[in-house]
């Protein structure tokens, strides 16, 4: 299982690359693994400021959807649109170009919070 | 939870197990698409050992069975199977199955496997006509061997003429070395096939031989994520998902297989239900907006009033489009046939089809 050291993580299963005040946002390579063939990211909130655990989207695989969280607070800056024609990219690169989405940070104490690399791989048991 | 005589099997190689109707079953290997796309182009082995088994035997066995189920089995003849329901007494549905029929005095009712104590108990109490019952469904083992190439790549697996047994019969005979399995032209996938019916004891030798002797065809292990899409596709239903206790088999489309010309359990009342006219019916839809449909989502009229619900629903893996079926009024259904699915916190465009959606 794929857990990149330089990202941080969350309990739902979400990647973030921080770079300053912005954000780039995805699920793990363990996420994409349960979820099976993703089908459909849909993301509308681009533009908006959201809080933090508030649902930014939705990832739909063959089966299931799962909602996608905020893993911080701030404004959807960008949606990653190459997973509107090609959301398998999900599964095939989870952390490179099945990125979802890119959001500008509106409070970085709550970056705090998120889990390292050893966290998260704790939590998922691997 | 229960195993079937192969669940260390599937572990073993690598699937992703998960617990359906009370056993440890494989919901995918390689990935749901992948296996999908196998079974349509070339073939592909599903373990559905899960599946329950009866054998309702003796001179009174047609008589049983003519009472609890909808199909005529005096048009069966050994050899032949039947697709069939169990009516309820209430104008729904206890389970649909299938009958084989071995012998004038011997009979094999294969019955979905979260309903296997259910359909036992229910048989059992119309049973005052003496007919002798079996449940034999932790012995057997099934596998389901499906996909255009199912004939040709198992035909050295046995001296059965595998390409002239025809659809909806049946041959007991050698299969892999083992003895006295049912070889039966059926499936739920709609890409051709069979299923194989052996005792856990042989399994694991024929499940070997079924890969080894499909190698050159490319069969792969399928799972019951794949199982799902693949019977969707067809509209095949879904006992649990389409059809219930609670759902008229004649708004379910299984009119086809409800024959008034004997008497059966709620035959009246389902006759008088044909006569009035049915009030709704279930239909397939395609998603005209973007957006997949999922069981228990709403359907709308165009003011947005609920009309009906889904009760199957997901992404087509061979048409790529968003696909399910739900039940609808029947002027609905026989109208212009647009509906709208409540995705979530929106509305969504969706067009009535009348399945099958993949039609090879």
């Amino acid at each position: 299982m794929n857990i990149p050291e330089n990202l941080k993580y969350t309990k739902d299963h979400e990647w973030c690359l921080i770079e300053d005040d912005v954000v780039t946002i995805g699920v793990t390579d363990f996420a994409q693994s349960e979820l099976g063939d993703i089908v459909f990211v849909e993301v509308e909130t681009e533009g908006e400021e959201l809080d933090r655990e508030e649902v930014f989207g939705s990832v739909e695989a063959v089966k299931t959807v799962s909602d996608l969280f905020m893993p911080v607070a701030g404004e959807v800056i960008q949606f990653n649109e190459e997973l509107e024609s090609n959301p398998e990219l999900v599964n095939s690169d989870p952390y490179g170009e099945g990125w979802m989405i890119k959001v500008k940070v509106s409070d970085k104490d709550g970056l705090d919070d998120l889990l390292s690399s050893a966290d998260y791989k704790e939590l998922i048991g691997k | 939870m229960k195993e079937t005589a192969l669940s260390a099997v599937h572990t073993e190689l690598g699937a992703k197990m998960v617990p359906f109707a009370g056993y440890n079953m494989p919901v995918s290997y390689a990935g749901l698409k992948h296996e999908h796309e196998v079974v349509r182009t070339k073939v592909g082995v599903f373990d559905v050992s899960h599946m329950g088994e009866f054998f309702v035997k003796g001179e009174h066995a047609e008589a049983l069975l003519q009472k609890v189920t909808s199909n005529d089995v005096s048009k069966l003849v050994p050899g032949k199977a039947q697709y069939s329901y169990l009516p309820n007494d209430t104008g729904g549905v206890v389970d649909d199955l299938i009958i084989y029929k071995i012998a004038d005095d011997n009979f094999l009712l294969v019955v979905n496997a979260s309903n296997i104590e259910k359909d036992w108990n229910w048989i059992s109490s119309k049973n005052d006509v003496g007919a002798e019952m079996v449940d034999e469904s932790d012995d057997w083992s099934l596998l389901a061997i499906q996909g255009p190439k199912a004939s040709e790549a198992m035909q050295s697996l046995t001296s059965v003429d595998l390409k002239t047994i025809k659809f909806y019969t049946f041959e007991i005979n050698e299969f892999a070395g083992v003895n006295d399995v049912i070889i039966s032209a059926t499936g739920y996938t709609g890409s051709g096939g069979f299923e194989i019916y052996v005792k856990n004891k042989d399994v694991k030798k024929v499940w070997e031989k079924v890969l080894e002797a499909g190698a050159d065809f490319g069969i792969e292990p399928i799972g019951l994520g794949a199982r799902d899409t693949l019977r969707l596709e067809m509209g095949f239903c879904l006992y649990g998902n389409d059809i219930d206790e609670t759902t008229s088999p004649l708004e379910a489309g299984l009119g086809w297989i409800t024959k008034f010309t004997k008497d059966f359990t709620n035959s009246e009342a389902l006759k008088a239900e044909k006569e009035a006219g049915i009030k709704n019916k279930l239909v397939g839809f395609e998603l005209i907006d973007k957006g997949i449909p999922r069981q228990g989502y709403p359907i709308q009229n165009a003011e947005g009033e609920e009309i009906g619900r889904v009760t199957s629903g997901t992404m087509s893996p061979s048409l790529n489009k968003a696909i399910g079926m739900g039940y609808v009024p029947i002027d609905v259904a026989k109208e212009t046939g647009e509906i709208y699915i409540g995705v979530r916190k929106k509305s969504l465009k969706a067009q009535i089809v009348k399945p099958p959606f993949y039609k090879g």
